[in-house]
């Protein structure tokens, strides 16, 4: 009976002390968050006066108005928009068909090409900004949105590529062997059984890249100069001048920025999920 | 329905031979069994009927069509997976009616087929499932379902049942058997597993290393194995194969004695002999033909297999039917029925006596 009872309150102890150290890395984890949000609300005047008070004595949406009304704010969301969902799109689009042919076929070049993709992996992207910045002027493309979604694009590719591979080998190929006895052409095949099973893992590629597209700074900073071309990230910077740093509008603005991400997990979470434990075939 | 043919069938992979000069004719409606261990070829044979591999050499024809280069889609066959293979984002019932809604029948017809076939199989109450909420009986019996559907020429299985468990494995088994009495269509069936192709086969076609060994009726093969691969792979438990050296009265056995097997004559020179477990007996130690020490018995209840360690030998099976009570370390007589003796050679064929 003791011996029940004490392997009981150690189970007990076991379980809290697990939510505890989830609950300190929650924490852990948010509390930026909860600072951005905190002085975002924070009227001006105040800002400097509470120190750092868990809550300010006012609060006011002051920096939200300012922040949509009278800066270029919502320039920068729309052309992070734009570059963030094309680059999520083109990469999900060139990943999907290179992971596809990576995983099923055989070809002359395969392994070089494995290992070209790799390469591109291993150099910090310090050192491609100065020849990156010479093509893009050459080409013309400096200061365009475009320029943003190429390199985005080019850089995303190979990383992405090795996820939507990892994807496509999880789908066995007797199911498309079997569509192409029941009647497919391989494209077919590839529409009907393959793509709609790897859903979650196009979706999956498309946040991380947007994700990715969404928050790039260097980049940004060196290709585009003019206000109505900055994305969200560069554009952020407008708020700290050469007289000091507006505070409560950058977290406004920052706490505005987190909602498009925020929206696009909560929209991708469930094939996530589905994802990870739907069961093809044997079990 | 249709004949399925191959003539001087190579397949490599690269510089890797995986299947070489296969010659078979398979008659409409036979029920064939490729059968060898992992690594013969047998499935990659299988896959190349279905269009899935290309052939490197030679011919394959359905019916009067040489299909060499036709595409899987083109070759109306039906093919069931080890894995089963549903589509798991597809219910049942969609699942069966797949290859009718590629070809676009209409709805109507769609649906009484997939009625009709999922009648046959007793899977009416599982039609708007998915297949992950099906057992591996169940899903194995879909796949059966989603081949029957369409009518094809030729049904082509690939160990469709190693992946059931031992009780509905067998069930299944005579469930594919009666399918085949009631379709009588042509089917090719791929297995490691000897009992499945003694007990489905119209003929067995035993595989070795990427070439066709023998070719026989299940009867045949056990009877009248061409080699000693097949010998030892066709029988449960498998045939006992020991040295043999010949003297002048016939071959001898250990302890000194002799055994002449049918048709021995003095010019054969085997260099092993083989005989299965049930063509042995137990008998008095005088009367016996070679004697050993019983090691283990394993009781099945309607047969009792005696490993016997004979002198010089690999411990040889014995069978006996009904429960016999065999201690072991007991000493044992063995005595052969010399008409079910079987010789062979160095490179490992059958020799046939002079009388048989």
């Amino acid at each position: 009976m003791t011996t029940l009872s004490i392997t009981h309150s150690k189970r007990i102890v076991a379980s809290l002390a697990r939510t505890l150290a989830l609950a300190c890395y929650v924490v852990f984890a948010l509390f930026p968050i909860y600072w951005l949000g905190k002085i975002a609300l924070t009227p001006s005047k105040e800002l400097f006066k509470n120190g750092t008070a868990w809550w300010p004595d006012s609060t006011t949406f002051e920096h939200f108005t300012t922040v949509v009304l009278h800066t270029d704010f919502l320039v920068f969301f729309q052309n992070s928009m734009i570059v963030s969902v094309s680059t999520a799109f083109f990469v999900t689009l060139f990943a999907s068909a290179a992971g596809y042919a990576f995983s099923r076929f055989q070809f002359r070049g395969k392994n070089i090409a494995i290992f070209v993709m790799l390469l591109t992996q291993m150099f910090p992207l310090l050192m491609l900004i100065a020849p990156i910045y010479r093509i893009v002027s050459g080409l013309g493309l400096h200061n365009s949105l475009t320029s943003l979604i190429i390199v985005y694009t080019a850089f995303n590719i190979p990383f992405a590529t090795f996820l939507m591979q990892s994807f496509f080998d999880g789908i066995p190929r007797d199911l498309e062997d079997a569509a192409m006895i029941d009647g497919c052409t391989r494209f077919q095949a590839l529409r009907r059984i393959v793509f709609p099973l790897t859903l979650p893992g196009m979706a999956a590629t498309l946040g991380f890249v947007f994700t990715a597209a969404w928050s790039e700074l260097l980049f940004a900073l060196m290709l585009i100069d003019s206000n109505e071309k900055m994305t969200f990230p560069s554009g952020l910077l407008n708020f700290v001048s050469k007289f000091g740093v507006d505070w409560g509008q950058m977290m406004a603005a920052g706490i505005l920025a987190l909602i498009p991400s925020c929206l696009f997990f909560i929209f991708i979470q469930r094939y996530l999920v589905q994802g990870l434990t739907s069961g093809a075939v044997k079990g | 329905m249709a004949e399925i043919s191959f003539s001087n069938l190579s397949k490599n992979y690269g510089s890797i031979e995986v299947l070489r000069n296969i010659n078979l004719y398979i008659k409409d409606g036979e029920f064939i069994v490729l059968v060898g261990p992992s690594g013969c070829g047998k499935s990659t044979l299988l896959r190349l009927i279905a269009g899935l591999e290309t052939i490197t050499g030679g011919e394959i024809s359905i019916g009067s069509q040489i299909v060499n280069d036709l595409e899987p889609r083109d070759r109306d066959l039906s093919m069931i997976f080890q894995s089963y293979a549903l589509y798991p984002h597809m219910d049942v019932a969609r699942n069966m009616g797949f290859s009718l809604e590629i070809r676009k029948e209409n709805k109507d017809k769609r649906q009484s087929l997939v009625a009709k076939a999922a009648k046959t199989l007793g899977l009416e109450d599982y039609l708007d499932r998915l297949p992950k909420a099906l057992s591996g009986g169940q899903r194995q019996r879909v796949a059966m379902g989603r081949a029957i559907v369409r009518k094809p020429r030729a049904f082509l299985f690939d160990e469709p049942l190693s992946n059931l468990d031992a009780a509905l494995r067998i069930g299944m088994r005579f469930e594919i058997a009666k399918l085949h009495q009631k379709l009588g269509a042509t089917m090719i069936y791929v297995t490691h597993d000897q009992v499945e192709a003694m007990t489905l086969a119209d003929r067995i076609v035993v595989m070795n290393a990427g070439e066709i060994e023998q070719v026989g009726t299940p009867i045949d093969l056990y009877e009248q194995p061409q080699t000693l691969f097949v010998a030892k792979f066709i029988g449960s438990p498998s045939m006992n194969i020991v040295p043999a050296s010949q003297s002048d009265d016939g071959i001898e056995l250990p302890g000194g004695k002799t055994v002449k097997p049918g048709g021995w004559s003095k010019n054969l020179n085997p260099v092993q002999l083989g005989f299965r477990p049930e063509h042995l007996s137990l008998v008095e130690i005088g009367k016996a033909d070679c004697t050993g020490k019983a090691i283990v018995t394993e009781h099945l209840g309607s047969d009792t297999f005696v490993y016997v360690d004979v002198k010089g030998w690999d411990p040889v099976i014995v069978r006996q039917r009904g429960n016999s009570n065999i201690q072991s370390g007991t000493e044992l007589g063995i005595s052969f029925d010399t008409s079910r003796l079987y010789m062979f050679a160095k490179d490992g064929k059958t020799i046939r006596g002079t009388d048989t």
